[in-house]
């Protein structure tokens, strides 16, 4: 069978594709340029813009698949990932809203634009390095699970995959754990074995988003930062600086301490108070994408992820519409942050997902 | 897999003769040039004898030639040692084609950094540069011009004898980078009236990591690398003994096959392109017919991904270039077919075909038999919409 695996370089994806390569399909390595490059005799301002996937990283992927003996191609996807996941990033922080920007490459990008070029090749497969696994049940559903590795499972950032685009996916890693892959690449002799993981969000490896915001949007909303009764407490620089659930960087000084509350693009306001007032009961989310089942009006019983790391908590969650569901928590939990996504499970099946609202 | 090479203007396979002649040099003449020895002697002599054939490849007198490391290389040597030399004269203005390959372009960009006045040339949409739009261009103050003798992208022979020709009305010194044409067309540089000119050996199949450039006597540069004063102190350094006499019998042996086996090319060539441009439909050549050189076609293929093509092809066996190669494998849109005015779709969906030595009847005929099926392929699969 011809696959497609999506090489950043890491040593996820490049395992990933050995293992295949191992078992005898005919793999194509892909690496997407995502951001620019002093590769091409220009010279970029942007020259740090990235933490992953840079020119050294593409290097990578291609060592490997040159030791390994299968293609591999670089393919320049800037202005997709500059319209689609970096647009919707800005617009996202600009809102108000805290994005992840991980989960739109996923569906947007890699699932999207990368396995239509994979399909191209003559690949109906595409498989990429997440710790997570797909499972087709006898009735024709594709199921995704986490990963075996609970440390570092990525179910979390696929949940908004499609039946269509689970059924075209392949996770090499995702029954292994991260210590295993890791040895396997060294059984494979991959070069790449030892390579630390990468952090934060790639395109911004300084991890200041707030400056990285500033400097595509077209402008930012600043206002006040006030408390539960409307008082203005202090000024700031713009709603894209804060997020539900923060506590430091507020500039206010206080007998106790303020986190985040609320945060209104439209005013500019942005609400503190004490942590017990972050605490939620329940929210709704938005762009739902039902995976385990099919979307339910009654009440069931669940477990929501709401942020990366974040120790699922149960409930009960149930269809508003096709694409809204409502949860409600079994105990209040605090920082429900408007943009993150909150990822239902029944035990480690991602039964559906959307965008907090 | 049998793999065809259509790549040529990107590099091309030493000849054999090529690789022969090295291989003795590095055994039994390794000498350093300038040593006075019997060792050094007979290195010395084996330049010399490549500076003669490389020399009569482009009507050249042998001690205007400088040999040097890369195209690269000698279009840097060439335009910032005019500028360097030139700078104190209050000369600060440079133009160019904005066609040119990135070793002229992005040096004519670190000029403009350092407060050179820079003009890039237009070109029209059959890729040639008009000598009128040179005129209006030219300035008291021009330095120096800088145009290529034939693209590497698209293959259009530009009229360097006229631009010259007009440049030196104004006094202005006149580079010519002819990488994609040593070799392939015939070039004397006395008559084309031209002051600098650049060539590298592994574009004729001579080795990788050496090239040429002409500099005609009375030409100010100031030297790029100061040292043993080797090459007439335009490049000093121990010379690449080995590369050099590989240049020198690729030089020889270009010149002897070039009617026989660019006629050769050229019917391939023509070949290929029509039948492409008739079997493949949504199809259109960039750039003018003629002049051209024999071997390169550059065609756009609608509603493709000229990055799809190219993998889909190689995956086939086929080796195709979207333009330049960058170092990096990447693929943008070529800054060639933009100057020509294309729209933004067809800078990114065309391929480059470059024939050269290896290629037969019968790698056409594949090609050709194999394009329309891979190109339906692309425009059907690549278009069905996955997300739900």
């Amino acid at each position: 069978m011809r696959i497609v695996v999506a090489m950043s370089g890491g040593v996820d994806s490049s395992v990933a594709a050995a293992l295949l390569a191992e078992q005898g399909h005919d793999v194509i390595g892909l690496s997407m340029q995502l951001y620019p490059s002093t590769g091409s005799g220009q010279l970029s301002e942007d020259a740090k813009f990235g933490s992953c996937c840079t020119l050294d990283d593409l290097h990578d992927a291609r060592r490997v698949a040159t030791a390994r003996g299968f293609p591999h191609y670089i393919v320049n996807f800037e202005r997709q990932f500059a319209d689609t996941v970096i647009a919707n990033f800005v617009s996202e922080y600009t809102s108000g809203r805290t994005p992840i920007p991980c989960s739109h490459c996923n569906s947007d990008l890699k699932f999207s634009t990368l396995l239509d070029r994979a399909r191209g090749l003559g690949a109906e497969h595409l498989a990429t390095g997440h710790y997570a696994r797909v499972e087709e049940t006898t009735d024709g559903r594709f199921l995704l699970r986490r990963s075996l590795d609970p440390d570092k499972d990525q179910s979390y950032f696929l949940f908004s995959l499609t039946q269509d685009q689970l059924a075209r996916a392949v996770f090499p890693v995702g029954a292994l754990t991260k210590p295993e892959v890791r040895a396997e690449a060294h059984r494979l002799g991959l070069m790449v074995a030892n390579k630390a993981d990468s952090q934060e969000i790639c395109f911004v490896p300084d991890g200041d988003y707030a400056a990285f915001v500033e400097s595509r949007a077209s402008s930012v909303r600043s206002g006040a930062v006030v408390n539960q009764l409307g008082e203005r407490l202090a000024t700031h620089a713009g709603v894209h600086r804060f997020t539900v659930g923060q506590r430091k960087g507020l500039g206010i000084s206080a007998q106790t301490p303020l986190y985040v509350l609320k945060i209104d693009a439209d005013s500019g306001d942005v609400t503190v108070g004490p942590r017990a007032a972050l605490d939620r009961t329940r929210f709704t989310a938005s762009g739902v994408n039902w995976i385990g089942r099919d979307a339910s009006c009654e009440w069931m019983p669940a477990a929501v992820q709401i942020r990366h790391r974040h120790r699922p908590a149960p409930g009960c969650m149930r269809a508003i519409d096709e694409v809204r569901v409502e949860f409600e928590f079994a105990e209040p939990q605090p920082a429900v942050t408007p943009g993150q996504a909150a990822v239902f499970y029944d035990n480690d099946i991602v039964i559906a997902g959307g965008w907090i609202d | 897999m049998n793999r065809i090479y259509l790549d040529h203007n990107a590099t091309t396979p030493p000849s054999s003769a090529v690789v022969d002649r090295m291989a003795a040099v590095l055994k039994e003449e390794f000498g350093n040039p300038s040593s006075v020895h019997h060792f050094g002697q007979r290195a010395k002599a084996a330049l010399d004898e490549a500076r003669t054939h490389v020399a009569t490849l482009l009507g050249a007198d042998p001690s205007e030639i400088v040999f040097t490391g890369s195209g690269t290389e000698g279009d840097n040597i060439a335009i910032r040692g005019v500028a360097e030399a030139l700078e104190t004269t209050g000369r600060r203005h440079i133009i160019a084609s904005s066609i040119e390959h990135e070793a002229v372009l992005n040096t004519v960009k670190a000029l403009a950094r350092r407060g050179w006045r820079t003009t890039l040339l237009p070109v029209d949409a059959s890729g040639i540069v008009s000598p009128e739009e040179l005129g209006k261009a030219l300035a008291d103050d021009t330095a120096l011009v800088s145009i290529m003798h034939a693209n590497n992208e698209i293959g259009t022979i530009q009229p360097i004898a006229e631009l010259a020709r007009v440049a030196r009305e104004r006094r202005a010194v006149f580079h010519t980078d002819a990488v994609q044409t040593a070799g392939k067309i015939p070039i004397d540089v006395k008559a084309l009236g031209i002051d600098l000119l650049t060539i590298s050996a592994h574009k004729f199949y001579g080795p990788k990591g050496v090239g040429a450039m002409w500099v005609r006597r009375g030409v100010r540069l100031q030297s790029a690398l100061t040292g043993g004063k080797q090459e007439r102190g335009r490049r000093s350094g121990t010379e690449n003994v080995a590369g050099i006499v590989g240049m020198g019998v690729a030089a020889r042996e270009a010149l002897s096959k070039m009617p026989g086996e660019q006629a050769r090319l050229a019917a391939l060539r023509d070949k290929l392109e029509s039948q492409i441009l008739s079997r493949v439909p949504g199809t259109a050549r960039n750039g003018s017919p003629e002049p051209r050189v024999a071997n390169t076609t550059n065609i756009s293929f609608d509603r493709i991904e000229a990055e799809s093509l190219l993998i889909a092809l190689d995956l086939e066996g086929v080796a195709v270039s979207t333009g330049s190669a960058c170092s990096s494998g990447t693929l943008e849109p070529s800054h060639v077919l933009k100057a020509m005015g294309l729209p933004a779709h067809r800078t990114q969906n065309s391929i480059r075909f470059s024939l050269g030595a290896v290629n037969t009847d019968e790698d056409i005929e594949r090609v050709v038999a194999a394009l329309p099926g891979i190109v339906e392929k692309l425009r059907n699969l690549s278009r069905i919409p996955v997300r739900a």
